[in-house]
């Protein structure tokens, strides 16, 4: 897989802190020696480490564990890839379904056990605090025109405790964040916007995987809303030192809803009439200007297998296939998160 | 793709401009007495083969002749369309089984992932010819101008084989049919799927019992699904099902009339030594075959093929390898979905022997009396009739032969 088409599916899909992980992913599949190391048991662990660097002592055993660690992350992502993509096809295959998700079950237990959810982000190497990302998504993720002035409020206020727990609850939601700056650096604001709806699917991977394919953009930008909405007013008291817990624990709830779509949807495709109503019910208040901005972003569904650099190119006027109105609508949306992104970028 | 330095290169390419997608073989099967040969493929199609039968001394001496020529060709499945899921439904044969002979005729039983259908297979060789109210050509004669009576009297013609369909055991499945197995009673079959096991009729296409299920309350709580299953061959009560979690399960249907509880399982503990996050994926069975004797079990996993003593449960009495030499390639199998194939396995006549397929074209057969396993080449070009295959080498470590087969290069990367 090229990174390019990586990024592309992860946008898509919410699986987003792929992207920051594939480096490492093939490097250890160009490396012969490494699948070796993988292969083997925790109870192994601390004593190949031990063996390989006797002199080095316990730091040679942490930078082996660590390496340990940084595989395991990969074959997490790689399951959970594999997963969401398997859904995708015309005929899923039950028994590999269920082997994958057994697999990321068993990658889950060990790292529970081990207490390492830290490692997932300290492995990622990313820059900046993270209140600023999390801020960054949380606004992103807003609708544009009726509340662009109270994001302004919010940036400024200490809204900390409340966006942990959206990272908490959509676990890859501020990792998606890091394909949005890289974007915004070939300045093109636009996709941006499209990044940013995008990165409310990782919240409810559910509504990726409806029957008949990648759902219609307003769906999705909906969810964002319900489910931000939902999780700031339950967690508002969450601490830094819970976060592993809760890190666990939303990762499990994720995780089992994961496997429930996966399975799901073998069971849903023929009671879909039920589940369609739950969702017209969920975008009942939906924000009309998002439609707006999906009628001028549609180019880019229908070439879904373009990368990124490729969708920046194609995004243009010309390209719109819309109104007046909605140009006008976006350039608003467009300034302001233009002065958003001079933030966390720090310009 | 694995050829060394004393073949010369062939070039496969011709080949690929016939050779479609749809061509590609899913399943074969014998008859039982070995005359016959089914295959099936994934357009839909069977094709069954017959044993030339040569007459000549020499060849009598030396036991059946090796060729086998395309007897009949029909098109068992078409592509379907489930209108409630939104799915296609493939075309697919995923496995084939003959029924035994009670007659001239041959029946056989061919499966797609949701529907069975029996077949009828039945020569004919000879046409009455001389009927009293219609001419040669079928059309009815001007009865003015018949004046005797006449006996209708058969005449032989060239071979002509007939296959018809006659039955079809339609929506007697939700998930993908992987197995289908007729009872040594010769009037019921089973059927399995990803997580239930039906019994048929042969005679009745509008009904089946369920005799296993084990799908959970709640989707989100599986974790094992059926693999493969079939009847004891002599005893019309008592069947197999082997899992995902490479648990082999064996069933009586006198105990109860939904079999979820076994009678006994199957289950090799799991070597510490050897753990890894694939050890579950690797441990899959991906077929059960029961011995000739009924006494034995073989199965197949990723990397080995075990067998079992019905009676011992705690573990296999004997262990082949087929290709250890990708235990260390798991995560690179594990990403480009290698690890996911599905092998068979299969007993000689005399359950002397067991052979199973690897990949590259490779098989291995192993000799249970001796211990020792052959890996040979299904070489497309030395396909002559009675042709001594070659045995093939993979070079693992030590003194490399030319002619040994490089794992990274030509096996797993081919």
């Amino acid at each position: 897989m090229s990174a390019c088409i990586l990024v592309f599916v992860s946008t898509v899909l919410g699986c987003h802190y792929v992207v920051r992980l594939l480096p490492l992913w093939l490097a250890g599949h160009r490396d012969r020696s490494r699948p070796a190391m993988f292969s083997k048991g925790t109870k192994r662990k601390f004593s190949d480490g031990e063996d390989e660097m006797p002199d080095d002592g316990l730091a040679g055993a942490k930078v082996a564990s660590s390496a340990y660690s940084l595989q395991r992350q990969s074959l997490l992502d790689m399951s959970l890839i594999k997963l969401q993509l398997c859904h995708m096809l015309v005929e899923p295959n039950l028994c590999r379904s269920v082997l994958i998700a057994n697999t990321v079950r068993q990658i889950q237990e060990e790292m529970t056990h081990d207490g390492s959810w830290q490692v997932v982000s300290d492995s990622l190497g990313v820059e900046g605090s993270p209140s600023e990302r999390l801020v960054a998504t949380e606004v992103l993720c807003r609708s544009p025109s009726p509340s662009s002035t109270l994001s302004e409020q919010e940036l400024e206020r200490d809204t900390e405790p409340r966006l942990y727990s959206l990272v908490s609850y959509d676990d890859s939601s501020c990792r998606e964040e890091e394909v949005v700056a890289e974007v915004i650096e070939d300045d093109n604001e636009a996709l941006c916007s499209e990044a940013a709806s995008n990165v409310c699917l990782s919240g409810t991977m559910s509504h990726c995987w409806e029957p008949g394919e990648l759902r219609v953009q307003q769906n999705n930008d909906d969810i964002c809303e319900d489910s931000r909405l939902g999780s700031g007013d339950e967690d508002v008291d969450v601490e830094e030192e819970d976060e592993d817990e809760e890190e666990e624990q939303e990762m499990s709830q994720k995780e089992s809803k994961t496997m429930g779509q996966v399975f799901g949807t073998f069971e849903i495709k023929n009671g879909s009439s039920g589940s369609e109503s739950a969702l017209e019910e969920l975008f009942s208040d939906v924000d009309a200007s998002y439609y707006d901005l999906d009628t001028m972003l549609t180019g880019m569904q229908s070439t879904p297998k373009i990368g990124p650099y490729d969708l920046l190119d194609n995004l243009g006027p010309s390209h719109g296939p819309t109104s007046i109105g909605s140009t006008a609508n976006c350039r608003s949306d467009l300034n302001e998160l233009d002065h958003i992104m001079e933030i966390i970028v720090g310009s | 793709m694995g050829e060394d330095g004393e073949s010369p290169k062939i070039n496969h390419s011709f080949l690929r401009d016939y050779v479609t997608e749809a061509d590609v073989i899913s399943t074969v099967e014998f008859n039982h007495t070995g005359d016959l040969l089914a295959t099936g493929d994934k357009g839909g199609r069977v094709v069954i083969f017959q044993r030339e039968s040569e007459s000549k001394g020499e060849t009598d001496e030396l036991g059946e002749s090796g060729e086998y020529n395309v007897y009949s060709t029909f098109q068992s499945h078409e592509p379907d369309f489930d209108y409630l899921k939104s799915l296609e439904i493939e075309e697919k044969i995923n496995k084939i089984r003959w029924l035994p002979q009670q007659n001239a005729a041959h029946f056989l039983l061919s499966t797609n992932d949701k529907t069975i259908k029996l077949w009828k297979v039945s020569e004919r060789d000879k046409r009455p010819e001389g009927y009293n109210l219609k001419d040669e050509e079928g059309r009815l004669k001007d009865f003015s101008t018949v004046t005797s009576l006449q006996v209708p009297i058969l005449k032989p013609t060239d071979l002509m084989v007939e296959v018809r369909p006659r039955r079809v055991f339609a929506n007697g499945h939700t998930y993908h049919v992987n197995s289908i197995s007729v009872n040594s009673d010769g009037e019921t079959y089973l059927s399995a799927d990803d997580l239930r096991i039906n019994v048929w009729h042969l005679g009745i296409t509008d009904r089946s019992f369920n005799i296993v299920d084990i799908k959970p309350a709640n989707m989100e709580d599986l974790t094992e699904v059926i693999t493969a299953a079939e009847f004891h061959p002599q005893h019309c009560h008592m069947f197999v099902y082997s899992s995902s979690k490479g648990t082999i399960r064996l069933c009586d249907m006198r105990e109860s009339a939904l079999c979820d509880k076994h009678s006994k399982i199957f289950e090799e503990p799991e070597d510490p030594g050897n753990r890894s996050f694939f050890s579950e994926i690797i441990s899959s069975v991906s077929d059960v075959k029961f011995s000739h004797s009924g006494r034995y079990l073989l199965t197949r996993d990723y990397l080995t093929v075990k067998v079992w003593d019905l009676h011992m449960e705690k573990g296999p009495v004997e262990t082949y390898q087929v290709h250890e030499y990708l235990r260390s390639k798991l995560c690179s199998l594990y990403e480009n979905d290698c690890i996911f194939d599905k092998f068979e396995c299969v007993w000689n006549s005399t359950d002397s022997v067991i052979m199973t397929g690897a990949y590259n074209s490779f098989f291995r057969m192993f000799d249970r009396e001796t211990g020792r396993g052959v890996t040979l080449e299904a070489w497309r070009e030395s396909s002559k009739p009675r042709a001594v295959l070659r045995t093939r080498r993979v070079y693992t470590g030590g003194r490399r032969r030319r002619g040994d087969v490089g794992v990274d290069k030509d096996l797993v990367w081919a």
